[in-house]
């Protein structure tokens, strides 16, 4: 049975943009190309200030995922939840429209009674288990997150280890932003495990910039080129047609 | 009404709230908040005059894949290592529907806090009642996963080890999606978070270590996990004793929990037969002892006979 593709982007970063296009809307570009957008703030001693604040939370509601703010230490837990639970609400999306095609108008789950909940919920779970997923990984590098990268690598690494136990395929790759020369550059193309990673990161050297915005618009093209066939999306079509 | 819609969350239910279901219609009066995490929060409720545990979640998912692990387990045969699901239901609040179910109150202290109340003696005794409810959960095909101090509770009497949360629970083969560092083989870099016998074992030892570090310890990331483990293993006189078993669960080694039972067992057959060893060494001087008394009384006898004899021959 072949299935679609779940497709995330996920930025960890510790504040504000202070660069090019606006994030917001390439959260909501990413969206259009069926591209899920996470962030996750990281914080240590400092605190993100108000405005950075609501610039995480709207990315990701405009890219259709999840944000949390978090101290570095429990960044681990945190980015294996996240990235799971915005892939249980990309695959419910794609069951509530599937139920409004045979229930009609807007009947969602919750609408049912909970025997019959229990019964998408064994299909959800199982979709969970077994579909594909890639991520591309969009890590802030400037100067504030210079004692943070430690961390991030190990809950990357983490990451990769819970993904990994799943039935279905995982892609990953690693981005970093800004770059040495460009806006971003590329770090770790698509592999299955990244445990590539412990060498990847001694190499940083921290800039001021914070280019979120441009970042995010390379991360959407480049999935675009690279990522293989059969996206699923909201309007799930393709997906429902392979899989049921 | 009013108190209902002044309601922001679900982490502060007051005592008294009435939650009554959509779909079967049924009441609880709410008593108190028993526990709270990430996932939702559990109150003790009144159910006609019956005491129940209550748990509400903001997330529909959350709900519904625990009954449904709850479903499972209570078709399953003998499955007593959670408790036992009640009601599913949705509470009707102003325009939100918050979903809740309600399950068997388990009134009992925690691991933890039973072991230290109650002595050492019982922590071997709990660790066997564990692994004989694990291993019928494994047979059944499900891992129960984030298996920790505080989601194991002690009720009774009669003693018994009770499981309390089934949100990490897990069948066999797929990925383990909750669980707490500390008890989990992928942080200490032990193995993967694939749910299987092995590691639901795992975290029976890290329970056993847990027992002796009650504030826990944190990996070194420039470190083996292994080593480290080891190492506060080495510390404690008691986590010695039990080194070889600790070691087996650790690294993966036992194939099912009856394995475990066994060598745990054993160890409490080792300290019989050392008491053994102790009544037949005092069993063995009496013997001695007998033998000395018993050849002293023949001596004593035969000098009589002789001593009869020379005064039979001199009279």
């Amino acid at each position: 049975m072949k299935k679609g593709t779940v497709k995330q982007i996920l930025l960890i970063t510790d504040g504000c943009s202070n660069y090019g296009e606006d994030p917001v809307a390439m959260a909501a570009l990413a969206r259009e190309e069926g591209i899920t957008v996470n962030v996750i703030g990281v914080v240590d001693h400092d605190v993100i200030d108000e405005r950075g604040m609501k610039e995480i939370e709207s990315i990701a509601a405009q890219g259709g995922g999840i944000s949390q703010v978090v101290y570095a230490k429990n960044l681990s837990q945190t980015v294996q939840m996240v990235t799971r639970k915005a892939m249980t609400q990309t695959l419910q999306g794609v069951v509530n429209k599937e139920l409004k095609q045979i229930l009609g108008s807007n009947v969602t789950m919750e609408d049912l009674p909970p025997e019959k909940r229990g019964e998408i919920m064994e299909v959800l779970d199982d979709l969970n288990e077994t579909v594909d997923l890639e991520v591309l990984i969009l890590v802030d590098t400037s100067a504030s997150m210079k004692h943070k990268l430690p961390t991030v690598k190990e809950a990357l690494l983490d990451l990769s280890l819970s993904l990994n136990a799943r039935t279905g395929n995982n892609r990953f790759s690693l981005f970093l932003f800004p770059g040495k020369k460009k806006d971003v550059e590329k770090l770790i193309d698509w592999t299955p495990k990244l445990e590539k990673l412990t060498s990847a990161f001694s190499k940083l050297s921290p800039k001021g910039l914070t280019p979120t915005g441009p970042a995010l618009r390379e991360a959407i093209q480049y999935i675009k080129e690279t990522s293989i066939k059969g996206l699923l999306t909201y309007d799930g079509e393709e997906f429902f047609e392979e899989s049921v | 009404m009013m108190a209902k819609n002044s309601l922001k969350s679900l982490y502060n239910i007051p005592y008294g709230t009435i939650i009554k279901g959509k779909w079967h219609k049924e009441t609880y009066k709410i008593i108190k908040e028993l526990g709270s995490g990430a996932n939702g929060v559990v109150y003790l409720a009144d159910w006609n005059r019956k005491r129940v545990a209550l748990k509400v979640s903001d997330r529909q998912d959350t709900i519904t894949t625990e009954v449904n692990v709850l479903r499972s387990l209570s078709k399953a045969q003998g499955m007593t290592l959670g408790p036992s699901l009640l009601d599913v239901d949705d509470w009707e609040l102003g325009d939100r529907k918050v979903p809740f179910y309600v399950m068997e109150y388990i009134e009992g202290v925690d691991f933890l806090t039973f072991v230290r109340s109650r002595g050492l003696e019982w922590l071997d005794i709990l660790i066997l009642q564990l692994l004989t409810e694990l291993d019928e959960l494994h047979k059944e095909g499900w891992v129960f996963g984030d298996l920790k101090p505080e989601n194991l509770l002690v009720s009774g009497p009669p003693i018994r080890i009770r499981c309390v949360d089934v949100g990490g629970t897990t069948r066999i083969g797929r990925a383990i999606k909750e669980f707490t560092e500390f008890f989990d083989r992928g942080y200490w870099g032990l193995g993967s978070r694939k749910a299987e016998a092995q590691y639901d074992l795992f975290a029976v030892a890290m329970v056993i270590i847990n027992t002796f570090y009650p504030k826990r310890f944190q990996r070194v990331a420039t470190k083996d996990g292994l080593s480290q483990i080891i190492e506060k293993i080495e510390q404690i006189p008691e986590l010695k004793k039990r080194r070889k078993v600790l070691m087996k669960a650790l690294k993966g080694e036992y194939i099912s929990a009856a394995k475990m039972k066994e060598d745990i067992s054993q160890l409490k057959f080792v300290r019989k037969k050392r008491g053994k060893q102790t009544l037949s060494n005092r069993r063995k001087t009496r013997e001695f002892f007998i033998s000395i008394l018993e050849s002293l009384f023949i001596l004593s006898m035969i000098c009589l006979i002789y001593a009869i004899y020379v005064l039979g021959k001199v009279l």
